[in-house]
């Protein structure tokens, strides 16, 4: 037997709060692997991915996770993204799969209104389609409820009907930890292990777990667009149009994701010590300074959620 | 998030961990804006979501900006003015993160609150001044009760549509008293409120200068967090076992790791154990996270536990200590013997609150999980049905939506269970219809 603890020592230390987060994540992603046949986790190059990619290590090392990881892309992602996307499934030895919306579009499951619309509500469909290809019972991301008030809604093991909606007025009770992750055939599962954490909990965990980012995440310098109150970034895909007036401006991404959609903000923040500062003392939240495409209707993600979107 | 106080150091502990909350009652007694207040009263919503809200509230032709939007964020629930499913929420002290659940007032939409409650520490129950205990109020403060929230806080709200008269509250909170009396809950405190104007929730106002008590804010700080109540014994239900299928590797040959969270108690390497149901014995030979070792777990944490012998263990299997006095091997029906046993069953009694749309078939084979295990199930009988109004124990023939009864379950595979009481996470179950894949039901065994 072991020595008895010291004295002094507490006898049940309280895990600090992001300790019981991780535990919390860590416990999901095993209940998503113990239950499913064949899931799959949705690996972007974002930070919320990023940390997933931590808390799968956590959970299944020294083994392989699991599951593959999956990435849908539009086509219209920063390279720097996906640079580091690829150099992580690599490091980590695990199996990345990329299906492209571009391949839909080819296919002409994805048809755009226009050339220059936003890709990101199509990667429902190619995402659709990855999951009758492959068979995918269960889908893991990285979305949180702070967030979106849609999000803030959704259950931690969420199902989706055979065209991937999701039944906001009819969702399965869920109790305490006692996830239900049982599907027909066709149906699908989307679970989201960090649901609980906040923005500055994330961020405050890749300073714990000293976690490499994207560049793109910490402040630069690049050419953007006053847009409103958004800044847009002026590149190949939205260059400047006659009139506009291309400023150059320290800034910083809180999210990424498809080009034509995702706006930096303006940070001199080029450490994650720096940006757990922003972050903690922010009026702006996450999505309404960054994203272009919530701010079309009130209910913008919740329309997405029932179609299919994560 | 902005924070309410300024965060002390970054990436520090926050000392007083984490405290999950929900707000109950009945319809309309101010739940959602009670959340939408506390939120905007920390500091908590960020500026572009607070014009949002105001954006829709003009646009609904409110003079002021409705609170309750912040949580209620389905159109549905928006065209209705009601709640329809739980929504989460979260703001930090600097000293505490709170997950904040906002439950469904409606009785159609039990399930749900039913789901808010299932993992709170602490229920909000929202009286209307005007109203004083109605038969939602009663259930909801029964569920809370039932699925074990340890500490109920009645708030009664709207006293502004009452002119803050102290006997108002006095005559609820007799009321309620007498109610609580019945039921058994001990720990419950009232507070007066108004959830619109924000008195007694951060700022304790100009208003009702007779309360003397904490503000609600004051309360959620000092309420104690889940851990530091949770049972003693060890249990580690298993989720996964890891076999690294790396011949190359002679460290990871022989690897057989088993993964799960510690329920409740705490386990250090070193340490005798036992796994139910086949009660073989084994030692701790290394704890580890991430393939990194520690020298002990405690409640609460993932973990992989190495035994220091090959036995044979899969998902559902628990893993309790070996001493005498956690384990009683050889007990067989829940709470006949010693009350720190954990028991292998084939039989539960168990508190049931049913969540399906169609009623409890007794003739029909339901899917029990508890723990990681499944089990597939039949009713045995229904001891009685609970009369959420009288509280009267009815005899019943059937049980239906948002029914409460005491039934007895046959398993076709044994269970490892404690009572509910005395541990939450291995004495809950849900019940699952097989032909739906649905939850349908929400058990706590006796
Ligand atoms: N005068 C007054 N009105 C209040 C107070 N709190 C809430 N209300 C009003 O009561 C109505 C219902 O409030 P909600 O917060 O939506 O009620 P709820 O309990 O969340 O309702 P459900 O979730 O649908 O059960 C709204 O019109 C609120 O503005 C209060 O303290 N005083
Ligand atoms: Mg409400």
């Amino acid at each position: 037997m072991n020595a008895p603890a010291p004295a002094t020592a507490p006898v049940r230390p309280a895990l600090d709060h992001l300790d019981w987060l991780e535990a919390e994540a860590i416990y999901i992603l095993r209940e998503v692997a113990g239950q499913c046949s064949n899931p799959a986790l949705l690996f972007s190059g974002g930070k919320d991915s990023i940390v997933l990619l931590r808390l799968a290590e956590k959970a299944f090392r020294p083994g392989r996770f699991p599951f593959p990881l999956l990435h849908i892309d539009t086509g219209h992602n920063y390279p720097e993204v996906i640079d580091f996307r690829d150099a992580r499934a690599c490091e980590l030895n695990e199996r990345l799969i990329v299906r492209s919306v571009e391949s839909s579009m080819a296919r002409g499951t994805v048809r755009l209104n226009s050339a220059d619309e936003s890709r990101n509500k199509h990667q429902s469909v190619t995402l659709l389609e990855a999951i009758g290809e492959f068979g995918f019972d269960a889908c893991i991301g990285g979305a949180r409820r702070d967030e979106e008030k849609a999000r803030a809604k959704e259950r931690i093991f969420s199902f989706r009907d055979e065209f991937g909606g999701w039944d906001p007025k009819n969702q399965r009770p869920e109790l305490w930890d006692l996830f239900n992750a049982r599907v027909h055939k066709g149906e699908n599962i989307r679970a989201f292990p960090i649901s609980n954490w906040t923005e500055l909990d994330v961020w405050q965990y890749i300073e714990r777990e000293g976690l490499a980012l994207p560049p793109i995440y910490f402040a630069h310098l690049r050419p953007v667009v006053r847009k409103g109150n958004l800044l847009q970034p002026v590149t190949e895909l939205t260059p400047a149009r006659d009139g506009d007036n291309v400023e150059l401006m320290q800034v910083r991404f809180r999210t990424v994701g498809d080009i034509t959609c995702t706006a930096p903000v303006e940070s001199d923040a080029d450490t994650v010590h720096k940006v757990i500062a922003e972050t903690a003392t922010t009026t702006i939240s996450e999505r309404g300074a960054t994203r272009l495409d919530d701010q079309a209707s009130e209910a913008a993600m919740e329309q997405r959620k029932k179609e299919g979107y994560f | 998030m902005s924070a309410f106080e300024h965060i002390p150091e970054f990436g520090s502990p926050v000392d007083s961990g984490l405290l999950r909350f929900l707000t109950c009652g009945s319809v309309d007694d101010g739940k959602s804006t009670l959340i939408g207040r506390l939120l905007y009263d920390t500091k908590a919503i960020l500026a572009d979501t607070l014009h949002a809200i105001e954006k829709t509230s003009l646009r609904r032709g409110m003079e002021a900006v409705d609170l309750s939007l912040l949580t209620d964020g389905l159109q549905a629930e928006r065209e209705q003015g009601i709640t329809i499913d739980v929504a989460y929420r979260y703001f930090s002290t600097g000293t505490r993160k709170y997950i904040i659940a906002d439950a469904p007032g409606h009785e159609q939409y039990t399930r749900n609150m039913v789901t808010a409650a299932s993992t709170a520490n602490l229920a909000i129950i929202l009286i209307d001044a005007r109203k004083g205990v109605l038969t939602q109020t009663r259930r909801h403060s029964y569920l809370a009760h039932l699925v074990g929230i340890p500490h109920l806080v009645v708030a009664v709200n709207k006293m502004d549509l009452v002119g803050y008269d102290r006997t108002v509250f006095e005559r609820i909170r007799g009321e309620y008293l007498e109610f609580a009396r019945q039921l058994g809950i001990e720990d419950v405190r009232f507070i007066p409120l108004s959830a619109l104007n924000g008195d007694m929730l951060v700022d304790r106002g100009d208003n009702l200068g007779w309360y003397d008590g904490p503000t609600l804010i004051d309360i959620l700080e000092s309420a104690p967090a889940a851990h530091s109540e949770s049972d003693e014994r060890f249990r580690f239900p298993v989720q996964y076992v890891c076999r690294p299928q790396k011949a190359d590797d002679p460290l990871l040959h022989d690897y057989r790791g088993f993964m799960g969270r510690v329920e409740s108690g705490e386990i250090a390497v070193g340490d005798e154990v036992v796994v139910l149901p086949s009660e073989r014995r084994s030692r701790i030979k290394d704890i580890q996270v991430g393939g990194r070792s520690l020298s002990r777990a405690v409640a609460e944490q993932s973990v992989t536990l190495l035994l220091e012998d090959e036995i044979d263990i899969s998902r559902g299997d628990m893993i309790v200590r070996g001493d005498a006095k956690e384990l009683c091997p050889g007990a067989s029906a829940p709470g006949t013997v010693s009350t720190r046993t954990a028991l292998v069953t084939r039989r539960i009694d168990a508190m049931l609150c049913w969540l399906g749309d169609s009623p409890l078939d007794a003739r029909r084979k339901y899917v029990i999980r508890q723990t990681t295990r499944d089990a597939r199930a039949l009713l045995d009988g229904i001891a009685y049905r609970l009369d959420i109004n009288s509280l009267q124990q009815v005899p019943a023939e059937g049980i239906g939506m948002n029914d409460i009864a005491r039934v007895a379950f046959k398993l076709a595979q044994p269970l490892v269970v404690d009572r509910y009481a005395e541990n939450r996470a291995t004495g809950a179950f849900i019940v699952i219809d097989e032909s739906t894949n649905n939850t349908v039901g929400a058990g706590m065994i006796l």
